[in-house]
């Protein structure tokens, strides 16, 4: 194998085991630092044995077992300064597979730990990006927006928090699910987002590894509660944006907006799913939760086979019932987008205008802003819009194509 | 593993005095179930002396060592497997003593 096949083995290696390598290590050693920095040992051994040695025949178990070995090296070592250690490697060491909570998937154990409710909200994303996404703190940081070495110290303080308080490494209860099942969810839409608008100026604008990793755990926790309106309901949001992935890209890396897609493009198959998974919850006739909103209103999107079809007044009335719900100033930024196809940018700059304080920092608002005014034919004001977009835009694709509409203005 | 669970009262918005019973029953479950270590409501903050000896004379003051509207009211030392068990016990404790709970675990 050459050079750049070795290297395409390392990166798919990581993509498929990282977490897998953590999960198992975790188990055994009940510890996600050792994990953690036993697996990025392996992976280093990986890339420095590989291309002499060859791709082993099962990468994951060699990572899994070179994961291993290294943990224990490193548990020697620390029992010559502490016998309780030693003794504790003695009792791992043959331990008995330990029986599996209501999941059986050791990557949503792992998530479950990651994500649970003694952590705070931006911990427990944090915390799942790198331990079950694979994610490096530098690119976990940029997707929070705050210094990589205070998000280095956010990660170590959960994972000493995980240990010196005990959280179970396990799937809770079944009669616990439903309540930390939320959390999880916003989790994994994080991790969707941060795949499907990936930040950073050296990672591909979209990363399938990340978005097809949110979905597949997010099938997994909808096969174990096929009730919960809300699993559905993100489920059904990923597949119906997944579905526009490949068109949403051109050729030369620019961002494609919805408007502009190749709507034959679209993965039919996902959004047929999609589909009928919106329409499974319409008819359940429960009030529905953000996910299932937002579901609903991609299901509209998704349904019109030009975007002149596409059913406008829907689309803001689903919005003004996820507003009731949740008031953010993001959600308000959306439903904006939406009145400015019924009622004209006028009316939606205004409403757009009055977030400014809340979204000043937020490219997405400044791109919407710029959009509106470009729309009215101020193209001072726009192009002084396109620029602040493009200074806080972290996707390439998305700087690509703001720079060319900023570059388009008379 | 053991934690100390604290009882969180508020000087502003105090909760409700006639707790007892329900905090007596909610121990004998704890003994029953074998969670309980020890437990203890603790007298007012008002009663509190902090005494400063580092610097080679003895220093006692009246009162708690922070002023807040906040004070640590009582405490359990619970024995749990883990951090579930407790976070699920102190839910009802704080029903069970209309308070906030802090749990801690010990090192």
């Amino acid at each position: 194998m050459s050079g750049p096949d070795i290297q395409d083995a390392i990166t798919s290696a990581h993509r498929d085991e990282w977490a897998r390598v953590i999960a198992s290590l975790t188990k055994r050693f009940g510890d996600l630092d050792i994990a953690e920095e036993a697996a990025a040992e392996a992976f280093a051994t990986a890339v420095e044995k590989w291309p002499a040695d060859g791709v082993p025949p099962n990468p994951g178990g060699w990572l899994t077992t070179t994961a291993n070995r290294k943990a224990i090296d490193r548990l020697r070592r620390e029992s010559k300064r502490d016998d309780k250690h030693k003794e504790a490697l003695v009792l791992t060491d043959d331990d008995p597979p330990e029986p599996l909570g209501a999941i059986e998937d050791e990557r949503l154990r792992l998530i479950f730990t990651c994500c649970h409710p003694a952590l705070a909200m931006e911990t427990r994303m944090a915390l799942t990006l790198r331990m079950v996404g694979g994610l490096t703190v530098p690119e976990i940081a940029r997707a929070f927006l705050v210094q990589e070495s205070a998000m280095g110290q956010r990660i170590t303080r959960a994972k000493a928090k995980i240990k010196a308080a005990r959280i179970p490494y396990r799937v809770p209860a079944a009669e616990d699910l439903p309540a930390r099942v939320s959390g999880v969810l916003a989790v994994l839409f994080l991790v969707f987002n941060e795949g499907y608008l990936a930040t950073g100026a050296d990672t591909d604008p979209v990363r399938h590894d990340l978005t097809a990793e949110a979905i597949r755990l997010t099938r997994l926790i909808r096969a174990l509660l096929p009730n919960d309106g809300e699993v559905a309901g993100l489920l059904a949001l990923m597949l119906l944006t997944e579905a526009r992935r490949t068109a949403r890209i051109s050729a030369s890396g620019e961002l494609i907006t919805l408007g502009e897609q190749n709507r034959g493009a679209w993965d039919a198959a996902l959004i047929a799913e999609g589909h009928r998974l919106v329409r499974e919850r319409l008819a359940a006739g429960v009030a529905p939760g953000r996910y299932q909103i937002l579901a609903a209103i991609n299901a509209v999107h998704t349904s019109a086979r030009d975007v002149r079809d596409t059913d406008w007044s829907q689309i803001l009335a689903l919005y003004d019932q996820l507003a009731r719900l949740d008031s953010s100033a993001i959600v308000l930024l959306n439903r904006a987008i939406a009145v400015a196809e019924l009622d004209g940018p006028e009316v939606a700059l205004a409403d757009v205008d009055r977030l400014e304080e809340k979204l000043a920092g937020y490219h997405a608002y400044h791109a919407a802003r710029a959009d509106l005014l470009r729309r009215q034919g101020r193209s001072e004001e726009s192009r002084a819009a396109y620029d602040k977009a493009i200074e806080l835009a972290g996707n390439t694709a998305e700087t690509a194509y703001l720079t060319r509409r900023r570059d388009q203005l008379g | 593993m053991q934690y100390l669970v604290s009882v969180i009262d508020d000087k502003v918005n105090p909760g409700s005095d006639d707790r007892q019973p329900a905090i007596s029953e909610f121990n004998e479950r704890l003994i029953a179930e074998g969670y309980w270590v020890f437990a203890g409501g603790l007298a007012d903050t008002e009663s509190a002396t902090v005494i400063d000896n580092r610097g080679g004379q003895a220093v006692f003051s009246d009162g708690p060592f922070v002023e807040s509207k906040e004070y640590l009211a009582g405490v359990w030392v619970w024995e749990t497997p883990d951090l579930d068990v407790a976070l699920k016990l102190a839910a009802e404790a704080s029903k069970v003593c209309d308070r906030k709970i802090e749990v801690r675990p010990f090192r």
